[in-house]
Order: C-alpha cells, then structure tokens, then sequence
C-alpha cells in the first residue's frame, strides 16, 4: 500500500471547502485518519479500465401543474422566518 | 431493557384493510413521515418534522400496516454499528451488550425484540442486511429501480434501496410486495421485467430443489473462523435439500470497499450540502457571512463520522484528485457488475456471509474507520452491482452471536433470492 500523508493545513482547507468548522482536535484526528483512508483508496490504481454501457433510459412525464407545499408548509421547518421569506445571513 | 431501538415512538395508524392489516410495521428514522419528526438519527434534524409522506410509507399505510414509531440509525446512514447515532447507540436483543449492525439497527433490533411485526430500513452498502444478520432476522436490498426512494433523506442516490425487515422471510417478501413498483416522483423506479409471475410472498415456498448455488471464494475466505463454520453448515443444510453448489471467482470485489467508499462519500459531500441551517436544522446564527454561518451549523448540527465522509467525499472530488479517486472508483464499479452478472449467469444465486465477522461488542470497533469499513466487504458489492440480496439467519456461532447468509441474484430476481432463503429461515 502506498502512503498517502495528509497534513492538518491539508484537513483545514478540505473543511473549508465543504463549509464545515472543525476544532482543533478533530483535525489532528483527521489528518492521521484521512492517511491511513486514502493510502488505501489509492489501491483503485489497480483497476483496469473497464468499457461498461450504462443501460440508461430518460424518463419523461407529462409537463403537467400539480399540488406542491404550501408556503406554510415549506417554513415550518426553517429556524427563522420573515415576511414569509426564509431568513439567512448575508450572503457577503 | 431498554434497547434504545426508537427514537420517536408515535403510532401512526393506516388503513382498516389491506395485506398488513392488524400488522405493525417500525420504520427507519430517515424515511419522511408527515407530522412525526424524522431525525436520521442526527443532532441537525432533532427538531425536523416532514410536511409529506414517503412514498414507502405512504404505501404500508394504505395497506393497512400501523406504524408504532421510527427506529434509531446510523447518522444519515453512515455507520455499521447504529453507535454513531446523536440520539445514543441501539442494543442488540439478540446478543445483548453487542452492536445490532448498521445503519438500519434500530429497525432490526425492534423486529428482534418482538416489538414490530416488521420494519422498513434503507441499505445503501448493506445498512439492511447487516443488522438482519446481527440481529438474527431477515433483511431485503431489493434491485436499484424497484422501490421508490421519493422521501428518503439522500445518502448517496446511486446506491440506496429501500428494504424490509422481518422475522421469516415470508414476511419480509409481504412488505415487499406492498412498497416495490414503479413510482412518479422517483425517476429511478421501473416495472419489472415480467417474472414468473405471482407475488414475492408466494416465492417463499423453500423449495431449493435444483437450485444453483455459486459460492464466491473472495466472500468467505476472508471470514472469521467462526462465521465460517456456521456458513458451512448452512450450505450443508442447503445441498439436503436438493441444492447443487460450486465455488466462483468474483476478483473484482478485492477493490469493492474503496470503490464503494470513495463514490458514497463523494455523493454523500453533495447530498448533505443542503443542510445549512436556513431552510431546517440547527441555526449557524447571523454573525459572519454566509458561509461563516453554514460552516458553523454544520460543525454544530453533525456528529464525527458524518464531517469525516464529507470531508474525504469532498477530497475524493475536489480539483486534482477526481480522476485518481472518483474515475478510478467508477471503473471499479463497472468491473464488479461484470464479474457479478457473467457469475450470475452461470448459476442461479451467489451465496456468503452476510458479514465476514459477528456482532462487535458496543463501544469495541469505534476507534477505527477503517477497520470499521472493511466489515462491509461482502455487502457493498452488491450495491456497486445494482443487484437485490437478501440475509437470512444462518445460525449462531458457539457463544451464541447471530450469523446471516446471504443470497444475491441477478436484477429483478428477487422471487429467485426470497425463494433461496425461504429454505433457512
């Protein structure tokens, strides 16, 4: 098995990407179990190319109106609304 | 004792007639039940309550089935053990102070323990299979496209069925028949080829006579000793009865695990980028943009094993690594799918372990991922294959643990599988 190391900067930046805080001790964690897990993934290098055909079909309907959620419906989950909008933080 | 098997116990009643009338049927906390919280045994959805039915549920319902609560899990799924729930582990009834499997543990172990005449998990990479094998009860990952997963919180779409569990297999083929068939709202779903006719329940008739069992040596070499020896002794039990058996080779499956984890987690990163604390779930605050916001609901609202498959998902798919993981991981895919269908159409079904190990105790295996993934190594396959597999009990080893055995068959042969099984269990 090849060894894949991963550092801490490697496990931040990675968080980033995904919009997940993570503390301290959990990128330590991380990073040494990330290495252990992609050493081996990389054994995937060892397949061969494979020709497959996907027996994929498109399923169509007919573009017809029907009953959706109603508004009340659709916010009743959200952990605050306004004006019956959801209410996020500033997206800047 | 309290096993921990629900997380939300409300009865849910359904219709006065139907197949399942007077029957109770528990199901998996990560299926959407409108106006009874649905939490996927995560802290992010502790408060979340569905505007809508599943379509599955939606079905048991009008088939007369009672739904007495929604079972514990695995957080979204991601576990085999059921520890990594936000609302504490499942006890296994079966084999008290042990796992009950995962991810649809709590489903098995209330069906194990008497209290629901059956249950509905969703078994992504064997999430129902392996608790039916560690709970000692009977587990169905139909074919990909035979039940709707319209409702069903997403893990990774490409692979998830929805299935049931039960004590015989009889049972367990009756929920089939209620959830299976195609449905509008999930694009994936289909009718199946014309079979051989009637219903799964019906296919439960034992009969094995002239049954063509391949046994793929990869699937048990690497087995416990003792998982082994209760396997043996079930073939035996087989070949009794009429069953003619013969090893196969399966050589892809050695590349199975990596497969299945590289594409679950890369489809996991992007399935759970919609929990962002605006629409449902915990609430990142206003401070900060909006990603500062996002970042810190989610580092608030998942447990552990949830940040650590989106973080190798979204590493797996982020610029550089795609085509030495993901790529490499689909080809994987594609070659296990070959090796199981020229396999399959050898012989009539392929027979294994259900799980190359019995139940861990509660708290031993946690520490490891790794490790923890490798114990998927007979179930994932089957998935990446598209195919329907069943798990019925097997026996128990010496001390007692349940062992399941496990049939696969080719697509929409699932009247072949529950046939197979019938004859154990």
């Amino acid at each position: 098995m090849s060894e894949t190391s991963v550092a801490p900067e490697t496990v931040r930046h990675v968080a980033d990407l995904a919009r997940v805080d993570l503390t301290e001790a959990e990128v330590e964690r991380f990073a040494d179990q990330f290495s252990e897990v992609l050493s081996y993934f990389e054994t995937l290098d060892e397949v061969p190319a494979v020709e497959s055909d996907a027996e994929l079909t498109n399923v169509m309907r007919p573009d017809e109106e029907r009953e959706g959620l109603t508004r009340e419906e659709a916010l009743r989950n959200a952990p605050e609304t306004e004006d019956g909008y959801f209410k996020g933080p500033r997206v800047s | 004792m309290d096993y921990n098997g629900y997380v939300t116990e409300e009865t849910i009643e359904g219709a006065e007639e139907g197949p399942l009338a007077g029957r109770t049927v528990a199901v998996k906390d990560n299926l959407s039940t409108a106006g009874v919280r649905t939490t996927c045994g995560s802290a992010m959805l502790a408060e979340y309550v569905p505007p809508y039915d599943a379509t599955v549920v939606e079905r048991v319902k009008a088939a007369g089935g009672r739904i007495p609560g929604k079972t514990n899990m695995d957080e979204f799924g991601m576990g085999t053990t059921t520890e990594t729930s936000a609302f504490g582990p499942t006890d296994n009834p079966a084999a008290p102070g042990h796992v009950p499997g995962g991810s649809s543990g709590g489903s098995a172990a209330v069906v194990a323990a008497g209290d629901a005449d059956m249950a509905l998990g969703s078994d992504t990479g064997g999430s129902v299979r392996c608790p039916a094998a560690f709970c000692g009860v009977v587990g169905i990952k139909p074919t990909y496209g035979l039940v709707s997963r319209y409702g069903l919180v997403a893990y990774a779409n490409s692979l998830e069925q929805i299935g049931p569990i039960a004590p015989t297999v009889e049972e367990a083929a009756t929920l089939l028949d209620v959830i299976a068939g195609p449905d509008d709202r999930d694009a994936t779903t289909r009718e199946p080829p014309a079979g051989d006719g009637g219903s799964y329940a019906e296919a439960a008739d034992g009969d094995v006579e002239g049954l063509e069992i391949g046994v793929p040596t990869e699937l048990v070499d690497g087995a416990d000793e003792r998982v082994k020896a209760v396997f043996r002794d079930a073939i035996v039990d087989l070949e009794d009865r009429g069953a003619t058996t013969s090893e196969v080779s399966l050589p892809s499956v050695e590349h199975a695990v990596e497969a299945y984890y590289v594409i679950a987690m890369g489809e996991a990163s992007s399935n759970l980028a919609r929990f962002d604390g605006v629409r449902y779930g915990v609430s990142g605050g206003y401070e900060g943009d909006w990603n500062d916001a996002f970042a810190r609901a989610r580092e608030e609202g998942f447990g552990e094993e949830v940040k650590r498959r989106v973080l190798l998902g979204t590493y797996a798919l982020s610029a550089g690594y795609h085509d030495k993981y993901y790529a490499k991981a689909q080809d994987a895919r594609a070659w296990v799918k070959q090796d199981f269908d020229a396999a399959l159409d050898e012989v009539d079904v392929l027979a294994s372990p259900t799980m190359p190990v019995p139940p861990f105790e509660l708290g031993e295996s946690l520490e490891d991922p790794l490790q923890l993934y490798l114990a998927d190594a007979n179930t994932v396959p089957v998935n990446l294959a598209n195919l329907p597999a069943i798990s019925v009990p097997a026996g128990e080893t010496d001390g007692g643990l349940p062992v399941g055995l496990q049939f696969v068959g080719p697509a929409f042969g699932e009247r072949t599988i529950v046939r197979a099984g019938s004859a154990l269990a």
